[in-house]
C-alpha cells in the first residue's frame, strides 16, 4: 500500500473550510470500531433481505437480547485487550459465578441476595488472582488464564458434585429474594411488555468503559500498557495496578452474567460456559480491538457482539442449514478485521 | 517471485497426480456408487397427506455433529416428508443458546414445536411462551418429568434411569463384578442418571468414569489408564455409540477382559455386537423419537389426537446382542438405526 495524499481540493473556497472538513474526516476514519459499523449494517440489510420474519419487533428483541449476553462480558474483555492481555477463564468464570451463587444460597438457605453477594466477592478475587499472578510472575496471559480456566472447569464439575451430588444445581426458584433477583438480571414486565434486563446491563457498561476509555486518568492508563508496558513505567503508570483491575472488571461483567443465567435459568449446568471465552474476544476484535493492544474501543465491542448476535439468529430465521454456522462466524470475523485493518491504514496513511 | 512460480507448478502437478491417480483407481464396490443405488432403490419420500403444508421446528441440546441426533433427524425428515412438513432443526449443547433458539422459532410463529429438555428449568419459560403463543410443543429424548408440568402435549422418549436399571439387570444376568461406566459429557444429568440407575440394580461394584467426548483419543487414553491401573474391571458401559470403539480399542492396549457394552447403536457398534468385540446394547431407537415428534404433531394439527394418554411414550430401554445385530446393520449403516 503506498500511502497516498488527500486530494486537494477546488481552489474555491476557504482554505479552512477544507482543512475541518479533512481533519473531522480522519477523526471518523481514526476510530476503531468503524470497519465493524459497516459491517454491522451489511450484515443487517443481508439479513433483512434473505430472512421476512428478521425485522419483527419480536425478532429484533431476540437478536439484541443474544447480543447483550455476549456483550456484557465482550465490553470488560475488550478493555483488557486494549490493555494488552487476554483472559481464557472468562467464559467458565461466568458459570462459576452462576454456581456460587446459587450453591451458596441453597446449601446455607440464605435468601438469594446473599449467596449474590458472596459469589460477588468469589468471582473478583478469581478476577484478582488472574491479575495477581500475571504481574508477579511474568508470565504470558495467555498461559495464566489458561490456567484459570482448566482449574475453574475442574472445580465448576468437581465441587457442584460435591455438595449437589449431581452435576447441575438445585433450584432455588422458591427462594426469598428470587423474584426480586430475576426482575434485576433476567427480566421484568412492565405493562405486559417483558423487558430484558440484560440489555440495559450491556448499554450500561459500554457507556461507563466508553467514559472511563476516553474520558479519565486510568483510561489513558489502559491505552499506555497496552501501547507498551515498559514505556508506561518509565512515565509513572502503575502498569501492575491497571492489569489488576482490568481483570477485576471482567471478574465483575462475569458475575453480572453469571446472575444473569442462575436468575433466568434457575439452575446451572456445570459443564457450560467453555469456549464462550473466544466468542468474547472474537466480539472485541470485530469491534476493531488488535490482538496486540493498545487500540480498540467498548463501543466496537458492543457492535461485534450485536454481528454475532445478528448472525447467530440471523441464519435461524433465514431457515438455513445450522451446520454451517460456524464456517459463517469464521468467515465474518476475517472479513471484519479485514475490514477493519484497511480502513486503519487508510486512516494512517491521511494521518 | 521465480521461487514462487516454482512453488505454484509444484503444487500444481502434485494435484494432477493425486487427481489422476483417484480417477485410475476406482473401487468397484461399495462407496458413494453402492449408496447411490441403494437411494435410487428406495422409494422416493413424497407426502402421502393433503393437508396444509405446515412448518415445524425442533431445537436439541446436542452439540455440533452428534450421530444420534443425526438419525433422530433422519427421523423427523422422513416424516415430514410423508406428512407435508416444512422441518427446520437447530441446536446448542448451551442452555441458554438452546432457549433462545426456540424463541427465534416463536418469533417466526411457526405450526408446531419439538424441543429436549437436557436442561429442563432453562427452558420452561420459552416452552410456556410457545404454549401462550399457541404453538403445540412435543418434548423428545430427556424431560420426561417436566414435559406435562410445561404445558407440553407429550413426551417421547426413553426414561434413563429405567433404561440404566435395564443395564445393570444385564450385566448381572451376564455375571459381571466390577463395572466402569463411562461419562462422556460434564452436566448432563441424563448421563447420571444412567449410571445411577445401572449402579442401583447392579449386584457387584460400578465406578464412574468423566471423560471429555469432544477428544476421542483422550477418550481412549482415559480408559485404558482406569483399565491399566485396575485389571479386575470386567465390564465398561459406554454411554454413546462412538465411544464403544474407543472403549474397545483401549482395552486391546490394556490387555483387559472386560467386556465392552455401550447405550446407543451405529454402524460400528452393530458391526462389534456381530463379531462379539462388543456384549450388548441399548437402544432408544432415536429414529422413532424424530419421526413420532413430528408425526404426533401433524395428527395433534390435523385431528387434535394426543398419544400417551398424558404419559410419556417409551421408545426404549430395547437390549440388542450380536443375535439382532445381523438385521439392524443394514439399518444403522443408513443411518436410521
Amino acid at each position: 500500500m503506498t500511502a497516498t495524499a488527500p486530494p486537494a481540493g477546488g481552489r474555491t473556497g476557504p482554505p479552512d473550510e477544507r482543512l475541518l472538513h479533512t481533519s473531522s474526516w480522519r477523526k471518523l476514519l481514526g476510530r476503531p470500531e468503524l470497519g465493524s459499523v459497516v459491517g454491522a449494517v451489511a450484515v443487517f440489510l443481508f439479513f433483512s433481505v434473505v430472512a421476512d420474519t428478521f425485522l419483527r419487533a419480536s425478532s429484533m428483541s431476540t437478536v439484541l437480547y443474544a447480543a447483550s449476553t455476549i456483550g456484557i462480558m465482550a465490553v470488560p474483555v475488550a478493555l483488557l485487550m486494549i490493555g494488552g492481555e487476554f483472559d481464557l477463564s472468562a467464559g467458565v468464570l461466568v458459570t462459576s459465578s452462576a454456581l456460587v451463587s446459587s450453591m451458596f444460597s441453597y446449601q446455607m438457605t440464605a435468601n438469594v441476595w446473599v449467596g449474590a453477594l458472596v459469589s460477588l466477592l468469589v468471582t473478583l478475587a478469581i478476577g484478582a488472582f488472574n491479575g495477581v499472578m500475571l504481574v508477579r510472575t511474568g508470565l504470558p496471559s495467555f498461559i495464566i488464564t489458561l490456567g484459570t480456566f482448566l482449574m475453574l472447569t475442574g472445580v465448576n464439575l468437581g465441587l457442584t458434585k460435591l455438595i449437589s451430588g449431581t452435576v447441575s444445581t438445585k433450584t432455588i426458584a422458591d427462594m426469598e429474594g428470587f423474584p426480586a433477583a430475576k426482575n434485576v438480571f433476567a427480566s421484568f414486565t412492565v405493562g405486559g411488555v417483558d423487558v430484558r434486563t440484560t440489555v440495559l446491563w450491556w448499554i450500561g457498561l459500554v457507556a461507563v468503559a466508553t467514559w472511563i476509555l476516553l474520558r479519565t486518568r486510568f483510561g489513558n492508563w489502559i491505552f499506555a500498557v497496552g501501547g507498551g508496558a515498559g514505556a508506561a513505567r518509565a512515565v509513572g503508570v502503575p502498569v501492575a495496578r491497571t492489569k489488576v483491575l482490568l481483570y477485576t472488571g471482567v471478574a465483575f461483567c462475569a458475575w453480572i452474567s453469571g446472575q444473569h443465567l442462575l436468575f433466568s435459568f434457575d439452575v446451572v449446568q456445570s459443564g457450560e460456559g467453555v469456549g464462550n471465552e473466544l466468542i468474547y474476544i472474537i466480539a472485541a476484535v470485530i469491534g476493531g480491538c488488535l490482538i496486540t493492544g493498545g487500540y480498540g474501543s467498548a463501543i466496537g465491542s458492543a457492535v461485534g457482539a450485536f454481528i454475532f448476535g445478528m448472525t447467530g439468529k440471523g441464519i435461524v430465521y433465514a431457515e438455513w442449514d445450522p451446520d454451517w454456522f460456524k464456517f459463517f462466524l469464521g468467515a465474518m470475523l476475517l472479513l471484519a478485521t479485514l475490514l477493519n485493518a484497511w480502513v486503519r491504514r487508510r486512516a494512517e496513511a491521511t494521518a | 517471485m521465480a521461487r514462487v512460480r516454482t512453488g505454484v507448478r509444484a503444487i500444481g502437478a502434485v494435484l494432477a497426480v493425486v487427481l489422476g491417480a483417484s480417477l485410475a483407481g476406482c473401487s468397484a464396490t461399495g462407496g458413494k456408487r453402492a449408496e447411490d443405488a441403494r437411494r435410487a432403490a428406495e422409494a422416493q419420500g413424497r407426502a402421502a397427506v393433503d393437508t396444509p403444508r405446515w412448518t415445524f421446528a425442533m431445537v436439541t441440546h446436542s452439540g455440533d455433529g452428534d450421530t444420534f441426533w443425526d438419525i433422530v433427524q433422519n427421523g423427523a425428515r422422513q416424516a415430514a416428508a410423508k406428512d407435508n412438513i416444512d422441518f427446520l432443526y437447530a441446536h446448542s449443547d448451551e442452555a441458554q443458546q438452546q432457549s433462545q433458539l426456540v424463541q427465534t422459532y416463536i418469533d417466526q410463529k411457526v405450526d408446531g414445536l419439538i424441543v429436549t429438555l437436557a436442561k429442563p428449568e432453562a427452558m420452561k419459560d420459552v416452552v410456556a411462551r410457545a404454549t401462550r403463543a399457541g404453538i403445540p410443543v412435543i418434548t423428545v429424548n430427556s424431560g420426561s418429568a417436566e414435559s406435562k408440568a410445561y404445558g407440553a402435549l407429550t413426551h417421547i422418549g426413553q426414561d434413563e434411569t429405567v433404561a440404566g436399571e435395564a443395564v445393570g439387570d444385564e450385566l448381572d444376568r451376564r455375571g459381571r463384578k466390577k463395572a466402569l461406566c463411562v461419562l462422556h459429557e460434564q452436566g448432563n444429568v441424563g448421563h447420571e442418571q444412567r449410571c445411577s440407575g445401572a449402579a442401583k440394580t447392579f449386584g457387584g461394584d460400578l465406578r464412574n468414569l468423566y471423560v471429555d467426548g469432544t477428544n476421542m483419543p483422550d477418550v481412549r487414553a482415559s480408559i485404558e489408564a482406569k483399565l491399566q491401573t485396575d485389571p479386575s474391571i470386567d465390564a465398561v458401559v459406554t454411554l454413546g455409540a462412538p465411544f464403544a470403539d474407543a472403549a474397545v480399542q483401549a482395552k486391546r492396549t490394556a490387555g483387559s477382559g472386560a467386556e465392552i457394552d455401550t447405550f446407543d447403536l451405529n454402524a460400528k457398534v452393530a458391526a462389534g455386537l456381530r463379531a462379539g468385540d462388543l456384549g450388548f446394547a441399548v437402544d432408544q431407537q432415536p429414529y422413532l423419537q424424530g419421526y413420532e415428534a413430528v408425526d404426533l404433531l401433524w395428527l395433534y394439527r390435523y385431528n387434535a389426537d394426543v398419544l400417551g394418554g398424558g404419559r410419556p411414550v417409551l421408545t426404549g430401554p430395547q437390549i440388542i446382542t450380536g443375535k439382532d445385530a445381523a438385521e439392524l446393520q443394514e439399518y444403522t449403516e443408513r443411518g436410521t438405526r
